[in-house]
């Protein structure tokens, strides 16, 4: 019977997420449903997205209501194939509902934890989730860290086990950049890679994470499989540097807001709560000086000082770059003077933060490019 | 990478990452490592509070018991502060600092002025404040503004752990004195902490609930009974602002003046008495600066004006209660 019954419920968003408030369902009952499409928007104190579904059929049921607050794993809707009676349905969501335990009462505690490695005098903060045969890895952008791919992570396991990472200087990562060079990332990243014994791996890089991807694919193209860049620095020379300077030199919430709202295109996404995560991670001893040695060896002025779009010509990698089209940080023209070869996904409703805005399509683009 | 500890363990680990870091902090106080006759061993006392155990073994010497005469010692800290060290020192009860007046408000808070910005006083002087266990009239009192009176010293009072590392951090290494109020029944209160030293700057106010019906303003202990009031008002879809100022010298005022602006209510909570308090002092400032934006009149949640009572009941009778702070704000709402 409950085969042709799936459940939607409330997603796990990132390592903290314990609950999150139902915002308005975006697709009503009786309406069918193909697998990736958002269904129902979920609000925690961080941020807000829309819920996608794993499987195809009828939405039959939106058992939760907007404006409820439900914890992990809460039944959300349900989806079912024709043939369920309504009987059948009410049986099996009584079912669910009597069984259900939210995750902070069950005694195992089975959320994804994350582990370090130490390489030299760093000790590196990363998050493995996934059990296939190939290894991809995340790369987060400035100032970012292994959350940034919250709403990523999960879905982009199917056929990777996907790492995301805390970059040197940032997350939970030793707060030490050496030289501040995307070569000194790059070469951290390497060290960390032969620790886990990973020769090869499909690399994600979002912003200067998508640099520091183009600086191994430069120096190690043996153990790129394929690349994929999201609002990448690295491909061109314009950068919005008050950006980054603003971001390093603010001290307190009215000076930082302004400028984390650059990163979305709907800038009431950045919540208090996500300018209060990030103060605390600026607050930390060394973070400071590590993002103004980063920002050093990054920018002059208003220009990138390193540009790797040579990479992309010479090696012979597949390459996949998205831009969200509204991103204020780093223009969406450098996705316009790209090699041929280099597949290119321009997201009209994007920001910079297009990974986590738009996430659902971002997912299912990466998830495309590693199936060729 | 941060876990769940007590205020207790985040000061403790606050000394211990600063102690590690510059050889001039030093501890000194009342029994802060053993107490009388004890050989100081790693598992000594650490404290009438026991904030202090476990460092003895690892910083020894630059933990000072010291004699039970607290205008000696406090005069001790500050002297050694002003030759190059940063004592913290641990007053027990904020009621006794009345002993060491002339210390802190002629000499500490006047030093950088009165030698025209060539001498620097980087003293911490830690002390418990606060009613709700019975310790009766002089155990109890909650004295802070006392301190905020004097120009050239600062007072800092945190509510969770978060704040009570980063606010002690920031506080070690400020060069002014700081007076760092700890209410006597938040030390077992617990939350996430980062495992790496870090700083939170004075007079920047923590927004712990947004909110666009009623501002309420509070700091220290008091903070969480407006939470616990804000909730049970979110409850009757009325959304409360709460700001806990963290630092009272030097004020964000700025936050509380930009969420008056928003609401148009204010409601103050303070466990000091009400004549001449911060209470009062915030809600001036707000009748000044943001008259126009007031839709109601501001409210203050202060005990009486009266010394703190011994009896429980009539204790729990004269703090201020979630109740008393939901009964406040529902005031500035009629009309």
């Amino acid at each position: 019977m409950s085969s042709n019954i799936k459940v939607i419920t409330m997603p796990k968003w990132g390592l903290t997420m314990k609950e999150g408030s139902v915002g308005d369902w975006l697709i009503e009952e009786g309406i069918t449903v193909d697998s990736g499409m958002e269904v129902v928007e979920v609000e925690t104190d961080k941020i807000t997205s829309a819920v996608e579904v794993s499987d195809s059929g009828i939405l039959r049921r939106t058992v939760a209501v907007s404006g409820e607050t439900l914890p992990v794993g809460a039944l959300l809707g349900v989806i079912t194939e024709e043939e369920v009676s309504d009987e059948e349905l009410d049986d099996f969501i009584q079912k669910f509902q009597d069984n259900f335990v939210p995750e902070e009462d069950s005694e195992e505690d089975s959320a994804p934890k994350t582990e370090t490695v130490q390489i030299g005098e760093l000790t590196l903060n990363f998050l493995r989730q996934g059990d296939a045969e190939k290894a991809a890895f995340l790369l987060h952008g400035f100032g970012g860290d292994l959350n940034n791919w919250l709403f990523n992570h999960q879905a982009l396991i199917s056929n990777r086990t996907v790492i995301t990472i805390d970059l040197p200087g940032h997350g939970s990562s030793s707060k030490d950049v050496g030289n501040g060079s995307f070569g000194f990332m790059a070469e951290t990243i390497l060290q960390f890679m032969k620790e886990l014994d990973i020769m090869e791996a499909d690399w994600v890089g979002h912003s200067m994470g998508g640099a520091i991807a183009l600086q191994l694919a430069k120096s190690h193209p043996e153990m790129v499989r394929s690349l994929t860049l999201i609002g990448s620095a690295g491909l061109g020379e314009e950068i919005n540097g008050d950006y980054l300077r603003g971001f390093t030199q603010s001290q307190s919430r009215r000076e930082l807001k302004p400028f984390v709202q650059q990163l979305f295109k709907d800038s009431s996404l950045v919540t208090r709560q996500l300018v209060e995560d990030l103060l605390k991670f600026k607050r930390i001893d060394g973070v400071q000086v590590c993002l103004q040695t980063i920002m050093d060896c990054f920018i002059d002025g208003d220009k990138q000082v390193e540009i790797l779009t040579n990479v992309l010509e010479s090696q012979d990698i597949p390459a996949l770059v998205i831009w969200g089209k509204e991103d204020r940080i780093l223009p969406v023209d450098h996705a316009g003077s790209l090699p041929n070869q280099v597949q290119v996904k321009i997201l009209e409703d994007g920001g910079h933060m297009v990974q986590m805005e738009n996430a659902s399509e971002v997912n299912r683009i990466i998830n495309k490019f590693w199936e060729i | 990478m941060a876990r769940n500890i007590t205020i207790r363990e985040a000061i403790r680990e606050a000394f211990d990452q600063e102690m590690e870091r510059d050889s001039t902090v030093i501890l000194m106080g009342e029994d802060i490592v053993g107490g009388a006759g004890s050989p100081g061993e790693d598992d000594a006392w650490g404290g009438v509070m026991g904030i202090h155990k476990g460092l003895f073994g690892k910083y020894g010497k630059r933990m000072l018991d010291t004699p039970l005469s607290e205008s000696a010692y406090i005069g001790a800290a500050i002297g050694a502060a002003a030759c190059g060290m940063r004592p913290v020192a641990e007053l027990m009860f904020i009621d006794f600092l009345g002993v060491c007046f002339d210390q802190i408000f002629n000499q500490a808070a006047k030093f950088r002025y009165m030698f025209g910005g060539k001498a620097e006083t980087p003293v911490v002087i830690r002390t418990m404040y606060g009613a709700g266990i019975s310790a009766a009239s002089q155990h109890s009192q909650t004295l802070t503004p006392i301190f905020t009176h004097i120009p050239g010293i600062k007072v800092v009072c945190p509510s969770t752990p978060y704040d009570a590392k980063g606010l002690m951090i920031q506080s070690i290494r400020d060069n002014d004195p700081v007076i760092f109020c700890e209410h006597k029944n938040i030390y077992d209160f617990s939350g996430d902490v980062p495992t790496e030293s870090y700083t939170i700057p004075f007079a920047e106010a923590n927004i712990l609930r947004e909110g666009s019906d009623v501002t309420i303003v509070s700091y220290g202990l008091m903070v969480h009974r407006a939470v616990e009031a804000a909730n049970q008002l979110a409850k009757d879809g009325i959304e409360c602002e709460v700001i806990d100022l963290r630092t009272l010298s030097p004020i964000d005022m700025e936050t509380v003046i930009e969420s008056v602006e928003n609401t148009g209510k204010l409601v103050v909570v303070d466990e000091a008495n009400p004549r001449c308090s911060i209470a009062s002092d915030i809600s001036a400032t707000v009748a000044q600066q943001a008259f126009n934006d007031l839709k109601a009149p501001i409210e203050m949640v202060t005990p009486p004006h009266t010394p703190v009572p011994f009896s429980p009941d009539l204790e729990s009778f004269y703090l201020p209660s979630s109740e008393k702070i939901v009964k406040s704000v529902q005031k500035t709402l009629i009309n």
